[in-house]
């Protein structure tokens, strides 16, 4: 066969998979948030954008976003970097710390939910060793901060596997020589991590924010099991449209709103995190 | 969809349709119900309510079904709340004030705040507003959406939530929090609360739900069964509804779908004593004297989510927020004028009836 064919027929399938069940999709998707009335027009935005939950929503989307990311990454990086110093049993520990990426979100987000949960395992705990007198509530909508903040735990315990996983992978690929250089010229350990690993892990670290960032814009099962109508984010919102309300128009201009952001933040991920061309 | 497609098409196999009232409403245009008014007369002995059986006559002359079973919403209350129970409330008529006065009882000797309501996402919140609240204040729900007696009603349920579990948000079926003692005393679907009253009959009592200055609103869910215009065997569909609406059949419908006898029925000393509580209070709460029927939202079609959402954004606003009622209520109201108008939907009991679309006030 021709060699200068195969390739494009190799990719032929996929390419195919990929147009009629994402980017006709979303086409439609865009096309519908845009129609009301059986006309174009921007009425689901303005409904969307007037709807009580939608501030709340972006809000909510964006701090969680804010939050769990950065620590996800830093979490990420000290386990691969200690990873690097276990001799005995890496394999095992790797092993434990990527189970929850095994964990569906809403099985994960329940798990949660039994623990946090206002007769779950941690009130029955803090009953016991007498550090409460009484049922304590976390998840209620006159807890915004714990709420907040078991959202957080949950994402935190749920999705940094992923990142730890890429950044393992990175670690690996960097040569032990550069290393042994910076050794020799007498650099501190965190030297040595400042100038020598993270920025020859510079496109791992890229590649798992774009991943994470676009998951956790995305986020919605563990939020709905914890939160519930207590915490609504922008998925969520799209879900309620879509199926309590009904309404397909207003759901698809959230949709396009998630699509947009995470877009946007891919974007400038791969501009400020570019790997300088004489790297390359 | 069949029942119109043989309308239409001419070749009728149907002889009798069992349906919810909004699912036979549809039917009333295209004139496709026989009039079943001797059976209703012949039927009448057996003690359906008359709210009931008017219900089945559309708003016109003619009876078009006959009550079958019915479903509703109950109050359920742990036994451990009744000590507590304000002085001289007979707990089955009592008034929205005696439920709070109660509750905050509760909460001032426990320091448990044991009220509960099915307010999470699942949950059926909606209906308490569309089907109890709202008539009990205003005795309507579109039409006096906006009005003073709204307004007022807004206010004191504001302040009865703060005897209102906080996780009231989350809680989708009530029997959940009921059997774990979280909740004391919860409104919900009776299909919802039932696995408590199954599990623990002598730990709960169940009750009607509150009444307010326009009455008791009472919601029933409630199914009919009808007879299509050129059906094949009229006569043994006839015989059919007549059996059906036996009492003995009733309770065995009761037993086996959890749908309650509208006919009177002496439930049997066998019957699960939970579905016997249940059963207990939906009678009460229809033969109240002060009952005021509603129905569910009717001609909304696909949308009647948004009608829902309404209710519960109002209540999210007003109740969660803390916002002043009137300021929500006239926007609200815009939104539910809006759906109204656009699905041209009339008004549904008990709201007056409207000509055209039903308006907000």
């Amino acid at each position: 066969m021709n060699a200068r064919v195969t390739p494009y027929l190799l990719i032929a399938p996929s390419l195919g998979f990929l147009t009629a069940l994402f980017f006709v999709p979303l086409v439609q998707t865009i096309a519908l948030a845009f129609q009301a009335n059986g006309g174009w027009s921007t009425e689901n935005f303005s409904r969307m954008a007037g709807d009580l939950n939608f501030t709340d929503a972006v809000v909510n989307t964006f701090e969680i976003v804010v939050i769990v990311v950065p620590l996800q990454l830093l979490l990420a990086l000290a386990m691969a970097m200690m990873l690097q110093h276990v001799r005995g049993g890496r394999d095992i520990v790797l092993w434990i710390w990527s189970i929850p990426l095994g964990i569906s979100d809403l099985a994960a987000g329940l798990v949660w939910l039994a623990i946090l949960t206002d007769k779950g395992y941690l009130n029955t705990v803090l009953l016991r060793v007498r550090v409460l007198s009484g049922p304590q509530s976390w998840l209620s909508y006159e807890t915004p901060a714990t709420l907040l903040a078991a959202i957080v735990v949950a994402e935190l315990w749920r999705a940094t596997a992923i990142v730890l996983v890429i950044l393992v992978a990175g670690v690996q690929l960097i040569p032990k020589e550069y290393g042994e250089a910076a050794d020799v010229f007498g650099a501190t350990p965190w030297q040595r991590f400042t100038r020598v690993t993270l920025p020859l892990l510079r496109p791992s670290i890229q590649t798992a924010l774009i991943l994470r960032t676009v998951l956790a814009f995305e986020m919605f099962a563990i939020v709905l099991s914890i939160g519930g109508r207590n915490f609504p984010v922008l998925v969520s919102e799209a879900f309620n449209w879509q199926y309590n309300q009904q309404d397909f128009g207003v759901a698809a201009a959230y949709a396009v709103i998630v699509m947009g952001v995470s877009l946007a933040a891919t974007l400038i991920y791969l501009r400020v995190l570019r790997t300088p061309a004489a790297q390359r | 969809m069949r029942v119109k497609a043989e309308q239409q098409g001419g070749a009728h196999t149907i002889d009798v349709v069992g349906a919810l009232h909004g699912e036979l409403q549809p039917l009333i245009p295209l004139d496709a119900l026989v009039p079943l008014d001797e059976l209703a007369a012949s039927v009448k002995g057996r003690g359906i309510p008359d709210a009931l059986m008017s219900l089945g006559k559309f708003g016109g002359a003619h009876q078009l079904y006959i009550p079958w079973m019915q479903a509703s919403y109950i109050m359920v209350a742990n036994k451990e709340a009744l000590p507590y129970l304000p002085a001289g409330a007979n707990i089955d008529a009592l008034s929205y004030e005696q439920l709070a006065f109660w509750a905050s009882a509760v909460q001032e000797k426990t320091s448990k705040r044991v009220l509960g309501f099915p307010a999470g996402p699942q949950g059926l919140m909606h209906r308490f507003f569309e089907g109890f609240l709202y008539p009990s204040y205003t005795g309507g729900v579109v039409v006096p959406f906006r009005s003073v007696a709204a307004e007022a009603m807004w206010t004191q349920f504001a302040s009865l939530w703060k005897s209102v579990n906080p996780n009231s948000t989350s809680y989708n079926f009530m029997q959940e929090p009921l059997l774990s003692g979280d909740v004391w005393i919860a409104f919900d679907h009776i299909a919802r609360v039932l696995d408590a009253l199954r599990q623990k009959p002598n730990e709960f009592v169940a009750f009607p739900a509150p009444g307010g200055p326009k009455g008791r609103g009472y919601m029933p869910v409630l199914a009919g069964l009808a007879i299509l215009k050129g059906a094949p065997d009229t006569n043994g569909a006839m015989a059919l509804i007549d059996y059906l609406a036996q009492p003995e059949t009733q309770i065995a419908t009761a037993r086996s779908v959890g749908f309650f006898p509208v006919v009177k029925a002496d439930l049997p000393p066998d019957l699960d004593p939970g579905i016997k509580l249940g059963a207990g209070a939906i009678e009460k709460a229809q033969s109240a004297k002060d009952a005021l029927t509603t129905l569910l939202p009717i001609g909304l079609g696909q949308r009647g989510g948004e009608f829902d959402k309404v209710f519960m954004d109002t209540f999210q606003l007003v109740v969660l927020r803390g916002q002043k009622p009137r300021a929500v209520l006239d926007r609200e109201a815009e939104t539910l004028r809006r759906l109204m108008t656009e699905t041209g939907a009339p008004c549904w009991l008990p709201d007056p009836p409207s000509t055209g679309a039903c308006q907000v006030q």
